[in-house]
């Protein structure tokens, strides 16, 4: 399907592209990569009277380490693909380029943004449990300047976030793990690429004695937003780790969680794969703790069968659109 | 919303493009895609485009190096930019071959376009040009790559003959002759 028509605004700055979506009282959307925008305008699911595209404004193409802050700072123009690719990132933030080369495919993860897979808040998608997992901020610019959401404030529901739709988010702010802290990020899909049925993120501190100074753990795909098993984390601090302590962990986790049943995975089926999954990043994310980031690969289901892939496989989904020519 | 005193579907936007090395000016609705603009606008028609929502990766094309969906972009969002089709993979190549179609013309082939023939990589040929942009980016950055890089590359593609194999036995076979010529892809 072809997208309703709409004006178009190619804007040169933040404060341009706020001007210009508070003319539109709330009427138009940002267009950054514009992966998960487009599918639905093409499919008539939103109609918004104007585009405002950042792809090319002042400042927003930008991934920087402002100095005295453990943070690290995204513009919104930035593509998943730059930060696969953006080494000082990958060695200081692991954990992104982890669950990013899980977001879509190549061709995807060239034109689609980190910020923008914030914004859209799919419940399923890597980069807002990031975002939630690591405790990190939106920034926006409203009418009243620049200003941060924090992640645990910034997801409502599905595809609906606290940021007012006459702003604009202009970067995420992710804060960069401290010393002894290991993080990991795996998800099951049902080919690579797709939207995880359920993912997992955990992120372990540890003391000096070994034990669990603070951990964290987040999940995708088995609710509204990104799910925080807070209490699980609680439970985990203090913790000296031993045989059993992920798997028990996992199970607790797994048992809060109330996720939907849909066409693709059962509920019952989905809380299986939180607990395992959730067990084996809190695994991997202690060992790298332990042992620096080079350790423990964390093999999902995808990564450990070769033929998960869909080149060589029969399973593609069917496309209704149908193939004219 | 003074914008809106000319209705969106009445406005045009130019898009000033250079298209496998040509350079074209168009104006354009805002919601044309690129897929449609370099189809029907352009006649370039071996960009082809199957699900309109991401998903197949038929309409992939080169934008400014890359691969990317040109169902997801909007034309008006190429301006400025240097768009590469399956038309114009031929000419990236170090040494081309040129034949000679049915009706006369003479093209160009990317060795990645030999192999895909050679190793029956294409039934139907919807989806080879998709197919070809993605792996001739893969290859350009990978040039060695294992057979599970290169199914993880082509994820993103789909091909409805099941032709994946012989897709991929293509790619491997690609990146061993590219590399006793002695170069990359491109």
């Amino acid at each position: 399907m072809k997208s309703a028509a709409f004006a178009y605004h190619r804007v040169r700055s933040a404060e341009e592209a706020r001007d210009c979506l508070a003319r539109y009282g709330g009427e138009a959307k940002v267009l950054a990569g514009g992966q998960s925008l487009v599918p639905m305008l093409h499919m008539r699911l939103v109609r918004p009277a104007a585009l405002v595209d950042i792809n090319r404004a002042e400042g927003l193409d930008r991934v920087e380490f402002p100095p005295e802050e453990d943070v690290v700072v995204i513009g919104a123009a930035v593509r998943h693909a730059d930060v696969l690719r953006h080494a000082a990132l990958g060695r200081r933030l692991p954990i992104l380029r982890e669950a990013l080369a899980l977001v879509g495919h190549p061709a995807i993860r060239n034109r689609g943004t980190p910020v923008g897979s914030v914004c859209h808040a799919d419940p399923a998608a890597e980069m807002p449990a990031v975002l939630a997992l690591l405790g990190g901020e939106v920034e926006a610019l409203g009418a009243e300047g620049r200003y941060r959401i924090p992640a645990d404030a910034f997801f409502l529901t599905y595809f609906t976030t606290a940021l007012p739709p006459e702003d604009v988010a202009v970067a995420v702010r992710l804060p960069l793990p401290s010393p002894h802290t290991g993080q990991a990020f795996a998800e099951v899909a049902r080919r690579e690429g797709d939207f995880a049925l359920v993912g997992a993120g955990a992120s372990v501190r540890l003391d000096e004695d070994g034990r669990v100074a603070e951990a964290r753990l987040v999940f995708c795909g088995v609710g509204d937003t990104p799910v925080r098993a807070y209490e699980v984390e609680a439970e985990l601090a203090g913790v000296r780790p031993s045989a059993g302590t992920w798997e028990e962990a996992g199970a607790a986790a797994a048992d809060r969680l109330q996720p939907e049943g849909d066409v693709h995975a059962s509920a019952a089926y989905r809380r299986e794969v939180a607990a395992r999954l959730a067990a084996r990043v809190l695994a991997a994310a202690f060992r790298r703790a332990r042992e620096g980031p080079d350790a423990a690969e964390v093999a999902g289901p995808n990564a450990a069968d070769g033929g998960a892939s869909p080149a060589g496989r029969n399973d593609a989904p069917d496309h209704r659109g149908g193939l004219p020519e | 919303m003074s914008e809106a005193a000319v209705r969106p579907e009445e406005a045009l936007y130019e898009v000033d493009v250079v298209v496998n090395g040509v350079r074209y000016v168009r104006q354009v609705e805002a919601r044309t895609t690129l897929a449609d603009f370099l189809r029907e606008e352009l006649g370039l028609t071996g960009t082809h485009i199957g699900c309109e929502q991401g998903a197949c990766g038929a309409c992939t094309v080169l934008l400014d190096g890359r691969s990317a969906r040109s169902c997801l972009v909007y034309a008006v969002q190429a301006d400025g930019a240097d768009v590469v089709t399956v038309e114009g993979l031929g000419a990236l190549a170090p040494r081309a071959r040129r034949v000679t179609l049915d009706d006369g013309r003479e093209v160009e082939l990317h060795p990645l376009q030999e192999v895909f023939q050679a190793h029956h990589a294409l039934q139907c040929g919807y989806c080879t040009p998709g197919f070809l942009i993605a792996a001739f980016e893969f290859l350009r950055d990978n040039p060695r790559p294992t057979e599970a890089e290169v199914r993880a590359a082509l994820s993103g593609n789909l091909c409805r003959c099941t032709g994946y194999q012989n897709i991929v036995d293509a790619v491997l076979d690609a990146a061993r002759r590219l590399a006793e010529e002695g170069a990359g892809p491109a």
